[in-house]
């Protein structure tokens, strides 16, 4: 769809003039994208990309879809979209996510001038089922510009969003966390972590790996180790991973969550985890104690933003009674967990 | 009218994604038909009829699916026109992995799924690789990482291609799919003077023409032998 402009980008006349040797010395990565195209090739030829694939039988090309032209266009896309996406990894910075107003279901206006959320903040997000609010983290994640039903728009460091954000794999603003909290791959823990950061093209991956399990491990009730298979893992210990290789892996600043579940972690620590690698994290949730923990939170009714309410000093006091009484239930948890009879229980 | 192809191995969410998208597409005040190719058998016909949306079905039966759909394209096509649509959506029977029913005029969308796994989008071919629009679904049964991982790899495979996560259930990027597909998609003038993509796979050996027996004898036309490595080789 936008590869009509490839004739004239300096990797596309690159890729026409260097043996494909120098072109793979330059941009290893690309190697994995003429691999998947069922392209075998020698690293060390002296040929151009074009005058391989003429080498190849013209019967052969055509049975393994290998047209030319179409080749040398993707490869040259990729190589841009992967200097683009390690570019941005390095350089670019989020400030600010602001969200201007829109209208409810009846089309009324949304009472509010504008929304502006900060790395490392904590917004909550409460509302009956229905009200809107998937509406509200879609818009966020869309990077909506008045072209979704609820007609709000959102800005990036004050500025309106790159439209590669809507769709490129790699560059996705915003990360989310579901409900269901599964693994299908048959990997172990290790492994899964290593795909993950190989995906990223992170540099020193054993180091993230072992990082990301430590992590983990501190959210999780019962530790587990790298090898374990990712299948085996408990559902805590699944979310515990999950919660850090968010936090650390993944390259979007902005977390959506869904409730975290209380089931074995930890989840002030998760969501402290979160907040320390800069992630803007917003929650849809009912439970008391997460709700008071965000700095504000959005009353959503009717599909629109009904109100935004700051925790007051009186709401973070009774917070910090919730908190006791959390800590008394994990106690008590805990006790249970190790066969304990439970004898007193205290707030 | 504008035609949209959408295509994609069985059961990765086609049909649902579709109908999300029509909701949006109604609420946008488009009037939208289905025709829905298939093998053997299939009940989405009824799932459309059930959303009252206009649809035709077709069933390869002994042919080959997608032979079969670039052999009826034009009919349906003028059932559309006749029809006076805003826009006709083909949905692939999603069979085999070889083959793209996407012409080169019409806007090509492949639906795939977080749960065929990681390794599936370089084992899926030219029906991924040429796709203008790539959706992946099942995105809230997995986690992040996995979703991540699956989005990079068909990243590699297709680089050209807008990558677009929907849930089919809760239709939760439907609507964003509905606004690509009016930006993107042309109107069609005729189907006569179009291209394939990629060429169908060749066929026309005896077992096509439905010889049943087993052994050298029996195949004539288009065979091709599997190669057998010498142990030492590996």
């Amino acid at each position: 769809m936008n590869t009509s402009l490839m004739h004239n980008s300096p990797i596309f006349r690159e890729l026409q003039d260097s043996p494909l040797a120098v072109i793979l010395k330059r941009y290893p990565f690309a190697a994995e994208h003429l691999e998947s195209l069922g392209f075998s090739f020698d690293f060390s030829s002296v040929l151009t990309l074009e005058q391989e694939l003429r080498c190849i039988d013209s019967l052969e090309r055509d049975e393994r879809g290998l047209c030319i032209e179409e080749v040398l266009k993707k490869t040259a896309l990729f190589i841009e979209q992967m200097l683009n996406f390690l570019g941005l990894q390095r350089e670019t910075r989020l400030e600010t996510v602001s969200l201007y107003p829109g209208f409810d279901k009846n089309g009324n206006p949304e009472g509010f001038d504008v929304l502006t959320f900060r790395p490392s903040e904590l917004i909550s997000i409460v509302g009956p089922t229905g009200s809107g609010k998937s509406r509200l983290l879609a818009d966020i994640e869309w990077m909506a510009q008045g072209d979704t039903p609820s007609g709000r728009r959102v800005m990036i460091n004050d500025r309106e969003p790159d439209r590669r954000f809507r769709f490129s794999a790699g560059e996705k603003l915003v990360a989310q966390l579901s409900q269901n909290m599964n693994f299908v791959m048959d990997l172990s823990v290790g492994e899964f972590l290593r795909i993950h950061a190989e995906s990223r093209f992170v540099e020193r991956q054993q180091q993230h790996v072992e990082a990301v399990v430590l992590k983990a491990n501190e959210l999780a009730g019962e530790p587990f180790s790298p090898e374990i298979a990712v299948t085996s893992l408990s559902g805590g210990q699944s979310r515990a991973l999950m919660i850090a290789d968010t936090a650390m892996l993944s390259g979007s600043p902005i977390v959506l969550i869904d409730e975290i579940e209380n089931a074995g972690i930890d989840r002030r620590k998760a969501l402290d985890l979160l907040l320390s690698k800069e992630k803007i994290v917003l929650m849809a949730t009912h439970d008391p104690l997460l709700a008071l923990t965000a700095d504000r939170r959005l009353v959503i009714g009717n599909g629109g933003i009904r109100e935004i309410i700051g925790t007051s000093s009186e709401e973070r006091a009774i917070l910090r009674r919730l908190e006791a009484l959390d800590r008394s239930l994990q106690r008590l948890r805990g006790e249970l967990r190790r066969g304990k009879r439970i004898s007193r229980f205290e707030m | 009218m504008k035609l949209i192809t959408v295509s994609g191995p069985p059961s990765s969410g086609k049909t649902s994604v579709i109908l999300k998208t029509i909701e949006s597409l109604h609420v946008k005040k488009r009037s939208v038909a289905v025709a829905k190719f298939d093998c053997l058998s299939t009940d989405d016909d009824k799932r459309y009829a059930a959303a009252k949306i206009p649809v035709q079905k077709g069933l390869s039966g002994g042919l080959c699916p997608d032979h079969y759909f670039v052999s009826n394209i034009e009919e349906v096509c003028r059932w559309g026109d006749d029809g006076g649509f805003d826009l006709l959506i083909t949905e692939s029977a999603g069979l085999c992995n070889r083959c793209s029913p996407y012409f080169k005029e019409v806007l090509a969308v492949c639906v795939v799924d977080n749960l065929s796994g990681i390794g599936t989008p370089k084992k899926i071919g030219p029906l991924l690789k040429h796709a203008d629009i790539v959706v992946i679904t099942k995105g809230d049964i997995v986690s992040q990482a996995e979703r991540e991982v699956f989005a990079s790899r068909v990243g590699v495979v297709n680089p050209s291609a807008l990558v677009l996560h929907i849930n089919g259930l809760t239709g939760q990027g439907a609507f964003e799919l509905a606004s690509l597909i009016l930006d993107n998609a042309r109107p069609l003038p005729s189907v006569q003077e179009m291209h394939l993509r990629f060429p169908m796979p060749s066929a026309l050996c005896s077992y096509c023409l439905g010889e049943t027996r087993v052994g050298e004898a029996f195949q004539l036309g288009n065979v091709r032998k599997i190669v057998i490595k010498d142990k030492k080789e590996g």
